[in-house]
């Protein structure tokens, strides 16, 4: 194994293309693992905690450059506002050790469906910055998950960045685990409600081969805003409005049997959160704040 | 690899490392400080915890190679990092008679007789916070971040900042104890 | 000497501090300070890693191990299989000596040792392992009842010669225990409700932090000397020495610093394995288990499944109770014959019922392995019966604690086994406490802000802000044996010693008891403190050097090592007072006359009249006694009916939980989960208080998250990690009130009772009531998932 330290992006980029196999390490938290158990021994690891851009985010007019090392714990304590449902994701990551170390570039690296920033990239909408010494792409978050555990990266290519949009209206996002606190997500919804476009994006973890949008459930609910005119009027969105979008987002999900909870569960958990976080996220919007305090 | 960097304030150097090696490893068997622990090594207990540059973090996620040039503070070196913090935040004196005192009521191991104590440390020990103590030494850097940010933390404040710590033997309560007395004797001695 | 070896602590310059006293722990300053040695934390100079090879199937015939290209990767030193193993004694276990040291012509479980590797670091033995060839051919796995006691079911051990291979109905039953008292059929004729319910608890790790670990030095005699964690170095002693093919005289072992056991340490992991390394190259060998083998390294708490019958009256009166309780051992026979004594004797919970009709047995599969953990037996059968004497009490419509109460045993009861309960019960007093304790505040979680999250739920993942959350209530009681019963000689030695150190009279006490984090040896110092009237007391380490002091386990250990503790204080003291006589005995007649106690360092006669300083007393010469202590003996249980006086003490505890669940999702938040013990007199409360909320905790792991997870197919653990065997943390716990009753055990060492176990009977059984009680779903089986609160199972 050779270590490489990188002290620059751009001899992170040179690494890359050098050594396709080096495996990037930032916060650790899966690559240190897997080598822990003996499940993976790189040739080549590369650390990326000396570029210091990585650590950084940069807020423009209407979106967030996110570099792919803030921590969660940033990410929870200074982004709030802007990035919500993120907020609240970062904030259900394993323990607070490690949302001081991990950030969602090693969420998106490891691409696993469990990974507890998906749902709420996928709802926010955002593009992945990923860069190669053959340059710069932005990857829409929807053509960023490719199957289990793999994304679009190219060998070459770093994740520089995740680029999300400022929350325009109320987000929120939920896990299912079995543990009140450190616990893998069994599944999790992440939902954003988009009134500068009148739409609504979710995001679904750990309840199928990829994080996945309920693209029926988005199409169904957008309709029926639009159709009562709820985002003028403010109404209140009906329970059976709230369970078919429910129905809907259950039916997006093709999770598995595993040792943290059953397919049946998991698609069930999945429209209870769905639920939820719409009214919430709705009730929001309608004026009356009903933030949570250690939610955010 | 040769690895470089400060363990509680002072500077190191580790040779031959293995470039899986993890930080905790490198304390543990290169350096000569075992006091973090190594109970799952896979940043799901906390027993591991260190500061890196002031952040507390799980020392078997991070690889050695990681830490050159950085700033580490394990329990061997807690004591004298919340002394130095005492002083830095002008409650220098108090804190010091305070730990004496403590050390005079509480402290009554040969071995550790005359060993200045964190607020947070003499707590767990006077609230019969500690049992097996496998976990002690990450609670204890986690609860002493925690002190050193929120000074007044609610109960459900301390349970959330300890939550990556898992204990095995005591249930948690005595450690809830031990915080809020740590807690109420930092802002005594303010 | 090897660095993090245990070195004499001596705590206390100060007279008080005596048993009552909630004196701290004179390791607590090594502890928080990081500098207390756990087992893992040893190092010699020149040291290897031992690293173990384990089985990656679960029953198969090994046709063959081909270890030469280990054997040539560069800094190892050596490999060895069960053809290098240097006796012919090859198998070890605590009563049954089933269990290969390594593999040999089979495995019998997923993660069996097949092979051990020393290098000179811990990845060029990972890699050299790795290297060896090991071929399988494929068994079919045994896994439930069922397939273990089928007419041709493939025999787990063939040629058993063990003692109860006699008397169980099928060679893969380890062993089988009927109590049977009254007459069943005849009471069952009495009762005006009869409730049947079939139960499952699910397989419980003891997810200790500290990894088994340990450090074997060879030595210049030909013997080695072992630095490991443990809770009974004699025991270890006794299996590892014939298959080193040395006299136990050579094994010297030292115990390291334990992090944590709860049974997990009783049989034996690394210990062997890092001695013959160790004797094989001539360098010190350490093996440190990670978390991943550390599940496959020790044994579990056993799953059971258990069918009962309770009948009542209409005015609530027990008439009977019939069960069966199946334990699975896995396959090897760890401590299951003494489950099944305890799951049997106890199978009825602590209530008088004059008919009963019980059998257990634990069997032999291809399961893990399955022994010891805190509350053995009883655990698995609490949870249980108090299951159906809320099902009872509900089919009388009767509240489910006046229910209790009115069958609660007292002092005097008979047990199932005929044994009279010679001591305080207060089974009903510990319930009326829990009962009338305040309840917790409703809707804890809401404030003016909104929902605090981390108070409901969920917790931090956000699931709830209140929707779907419904409050319960569960109540449970338990009873546990305390000690080593059916007839085992069990005893423990302490050796303890007085002189002048520095001008100040001193105490040393040397005894074999693995401190495990429980606070024995701050017991030890209270006890040496009151009974000699001094206050500085050295605690020496814990080796073989000392007689056997039995294990850290069944709640014994205050109750038998503190009682050869005192025995032998009490021995030096006479010592003493003689060295007294002879010397000043002339100057005063109160030396002859008066009844002497020494108090303050001092000599003093019962009305308060000090006769000499300790110092001058003892001047130069050295007092010190050894001593074995024995409580009252035991009988074993009739193998046909059970009777007999097979335990020593009982234990009652007794909780009342608070739970609010979130009824859509499934998930739960215990609000507070309340306890009241009997623990005959408090040594130190506040290791008391901790030892119940630690106990308590581990009951509310297996109630709501913990489960090892076996593939019923494969017979391969499927969740070996703290990522997926979950255990409480700080904010699944919730505030746990105790209420400490004292009421003395006259036959016990100053009353006490032995309290460790207790607490983790009653926890569980309370939670799945109050969940119960929230969701009016049945719910038979532990731990209780999402899933089953969802009908989704």
């Amino acid at each position: 194994m050779d270590f490489l330290r990188p002290a620059t992006w751009e001899e992170a980029l040179a690494a890359k293309a050098e050594h396709p196999t080096a495996v990037p390490i930032a916060g650790g938290t899966d690559v240190m693992v897997e080598i822990n158990f003996d499940h993976r021994r790189p040739e080549y690891l590369m650390d990326l905690n000396r570029i210091g851009e990585l650590h950084e985010w940069e807020t423009e007019d209407d979106s967030v450059r996110l570099g792919a090392s803030v921590p969660y714990s940033k990410i929870m304590e200074r982004l709030r506002t802007e990035l919500p449902g993120l907020a609240l994701a970062s904030h259900t990551v394993a323990s607070p050790q490690i949302r001081n170390r991990g950030g969602v570039g090693g969420n998106l690296g490891t691409a696993s469906p469990a990974g507890d920033a998906h749902p709420a990239l996928l709802a926010a909408g955002a593009e992945v910055e990923v860069a190669s010494v053959r340059g710069t792409r932005l990857i829409p978050i929807d053509d960023f998950y490719t199957g289990v555990k793999r994304n679009a990266l190219a060998p070459d290519e770093l994740i520089r960045a995740v680029r999300v949009k400022k929350a325009d209206g109320p987000q929120q996002y939920a896990k299912v685990g079995t543990r009140n606190a450190m616990v893998i997500a069994v599944c999790a919804f992440g939902l954003a409600l988009h009134p500068e476009t009148r739409t609504v994006r979710t995001g679904i973890g750990s309840a199928a081969p990829t994080p996945v949008r309920a693209r029926a459930a988005e199409e169904f609910l957008n309709a029926a805003l639009e159709e009562g005119g709820f985002w003028d009027n403010g109404r209140i969105i009906t329970p059976s409005l709230a369970r078919q979008f429910a129905e809907l987002c259950a039916a997006a999900c093709n999770p598995i049997d595993d040792v943290r909870g059953t397919a049946t569960y998991r698609r069930h958990a999945v429209g209870v959160l769905a639920r939820r976080t719409l009214t919430w996220t709705w009730e929001s919007y309608r004026g009356s704040a009903r933030t949570s305090k250690g939610a955010a | 690899m040769r690895v470089s960097f400060t363990v509680n304030g002072r500077p190191q150097e580790a040779d031959d490392v293995w470039e899986g090696e993890s930080l905790l490893y490198v304390l543990r068997e290169r350096l000569g400080l075992p006091g973090s622990k190594n109970a799952c090594e896979q940043g799901e207990c906390g027993s591991c915890t260190v500061r890196l540059d002031g952040v507390p973090v799980c020392s078997c996620l991070v690889a050695a190679g990681q830490a050159e040039g950085r700033e580490v503070v394990t329990v061997e070196g807690l004591a004298e990092y919340a002394k130095e913090r005492a002083c830095t935040t002008g409650a220098c004196g108090t804190s010091l008679d305070e730990a004496r005192r403590w050390a005079a009521k509480g402290t009554d191991s040969q071995t550790g007789e005359g060993v200045e104590l964190s607020p947070v440390q003499q707590a767990f020990i006077d609230a019969g916070a500690v049992q097996c103590g496998f976990c002690t030494p990450g609670l204890l850097v986690a609860a002493d971040e925690m002190l050193e940010r929120n000074r007044n933390p609610t109960d459900a404040d301390i349970r959330e900042a300890l939550s990556g710590n898992l204990c095995r033997c005591t249930g948690y309560e005595k450690i809830m104890d031990a915080v809020r007395l740590a807690a109420a004797r930092q802002s005594e001695g303010v | 000497m090897p660095n993090g070896a245990p070195t004499k602590i001596t705590q206390g310059s100060w007279t008080k501090g005596g048993i009552g006293e909630s004196t701290l722990r004179p390791d607590g300053t090594l502890k928080v300070t990081g500098e207390f040695a756990y087992s893992s934390d040893m190092w010699h100079e020149d040291m290897l890693w031992g690293q173990i090879l384990r089985s990656t199937v679960a029953h198969a015939e090994i046709v063959s191990i081909d270890t030469s290209e280990a054997l040539a990767t560069p800094g190892v030193y050596a490999v060895m299989t069960y053809d290098d193993l240097p006796t012919e004694v090859r198998t070890y276990g605590l009563e049954i000596q089933d269990t290969p040291v390594l593999a040999h012509g089979k495995v019998r479980h997923h993660g069996e040792p097949v092979a051990i590797v020393a290098a000179d670091h811990p990845e060029t033995a990972r890699r050299a392992a790795a290297k060896i060839k090991v071929e399988y051919r494929e068994l079919p796995v045994i896994t439930d009842e069922a397939s273990a006691t089928a007419p041709d079911a493939i025999l787990i051990h063939e040629n058993r010669t063990d003692h109860h291979c006699g008397h169980v109905p099928h060679p893969n039953i380890v062993h089988r225990q009927p109590i049977v008292r009254g007459d069943v059929a005849e009471a069952r004729r009495r009762a005006d409700v009869i409730v049947e319910g079939e139960y499952h608890f699910g397989m419980q790790d003891q997810a200790f932090l500290g990894p088994e670990s340990g450090l074997a030095v060879p030595a210049e005699d030909g013997g080695v000397d072992l630095y490991v964690a443990t809770q009974w170095l004699h025991a270890d002693l006794r299996q590892i020495a014939p298959v080193l093919g040395l006299p136990e005289d050579k094994v010297r072992m030292t115990l390291a610093g334990v992090g944590g056991a709860f049974g997990g340490r009783e049989d034996l992991s690394m210990q062997i394995h890092a001695c013959l390394l160790a004797l094989r190259t001539g360098k010190p060998v350490k093996i440190v288990y990670n978390r991943f083998e550390s599940f496959f390294g020790h044994v579990h708490r056993h799953p059971a499944k258990l069918y009962y019958e309770h009948g009542a009256t209409k005015d609530g009166k027990l008439t009977h109770v019939k069960c069966r309780i199946v334990l699975d051992g896995g396959a090897y026979a760890s401590s299951s014959p003494a489950v099944v004594g305890n799951a049997s004797s106890l199978g009825v919970g602590p209530y008088v019922v004059d008919d009963v009709d019980i059998e257990a047995i634990a069997l032999y599969t291809n399961n893990p392995p399955c022994g010891a953990m805190r509350g053995f037996g009883a655990v698995q059968a609490c949870f249980a019966y108090e299951a159906q004497m809320d099902k009872t009490a509900e089919k009388l419509g009767m509240d489910p604690v006046e229910f209790r109460r009115l069958n609660a045993m007292s002092q005097g009861a008979v047990m199932p086994t005929g044994q009279v309960v010679d001591s305080p019960a207060p089974v009903a007093e510990l319930l009326r406490r829990v009962k009338a304790r305040p309840m917790p505040p409703e809707r804890q979680w809401e404030s003016s802000e909104g929902a605090d999250v981390r108070q409901l739920p969920g917790g931090l993942s956000n699931t709830t802000h209140g929707e779907g959350v419904v409050r319960g209530v569960g109540y449970a009681v338990g009873i546990k044996n305390v000690g080593f019963s059916e007839g085992f000689d069990d005893y423990s030695t302490a050796k303890v010693r007085m002189e002048v150190v520095a001008g100040e009279a001193v105490a040393t006490v040397h005894t074999a008891m693995a401190e495990v984090g429980q606070g024995g040896i701050t017991v030890h110092a209270q006890i040496a403190r009151t009974e000699l009237g001094i206050g500085r007391v050295t605690i020496h380490p814990a080796d073989t050097q000392v007689g056997s002091a039995g294990s850290t386990s069944a709640s014994r250990q205050t109750y038998v090592t503190g009682g050869a503790v005192r025995h032998a204080c009490e021995l030096v003291r006479e010592q003493v007072l003689e060295i007294g006589r002879r010397r000043f005995g002339s100057y005063h007649p109160a030396w002859a006359t008066a009844e002497l106690l020494l108090e303050g360092g001092k000599v003093v006669t019962d009305g308060g009249e000090v006769l000499a300083d300790l110092v001058d007393v003892l001047g130069d010469e050295v007092v010190e006694i050894e001593r074995e202590w024995r409580h009252r003996p035991t009988e074993p249980f009739d193998l046909r009916t059970g009777q007999g006086n097979g335990h020593v003490q009982y234990s009652f505890a007794a909780h009342r939980a608070v739970v609010e669940v979130d009824t859509e999702l499934g998930l739960v938040k215990v609000v507070e989960l309340a306890c009241a013990q009997d623990v005959g007199k408090a040594l130190n409360p506040l290791s008391v208080v901790g030892q119940i909320q630690g106990g308590t905790t581990q009951g509310l792991g297996i109630a709501v998250m913990e489960e090892i997870v076996v593939d019923p197919r494969t017979a391969k653990v499927r969740n070996p990690s703290f990522t997926d065997y979950l255990i409480p943390t700080i904010l699944d716990t919730p505030t746990i009130p105790v209420d400490v009753l004292e009421l003395a055990d006259d036959h016990a060492p100053y009353g006490l009772r032995g309290i460790g176990e207790a607490p983790t009977l009653s926890s569980t059984p309370a939670v799945l009531a109050a969940i119960r009680n929230a969701t009016g779903l049945e719910l038979n089986r532990t731990p209780v998932r999402p899933e089953h609160l969802t009908g989704m199972a």
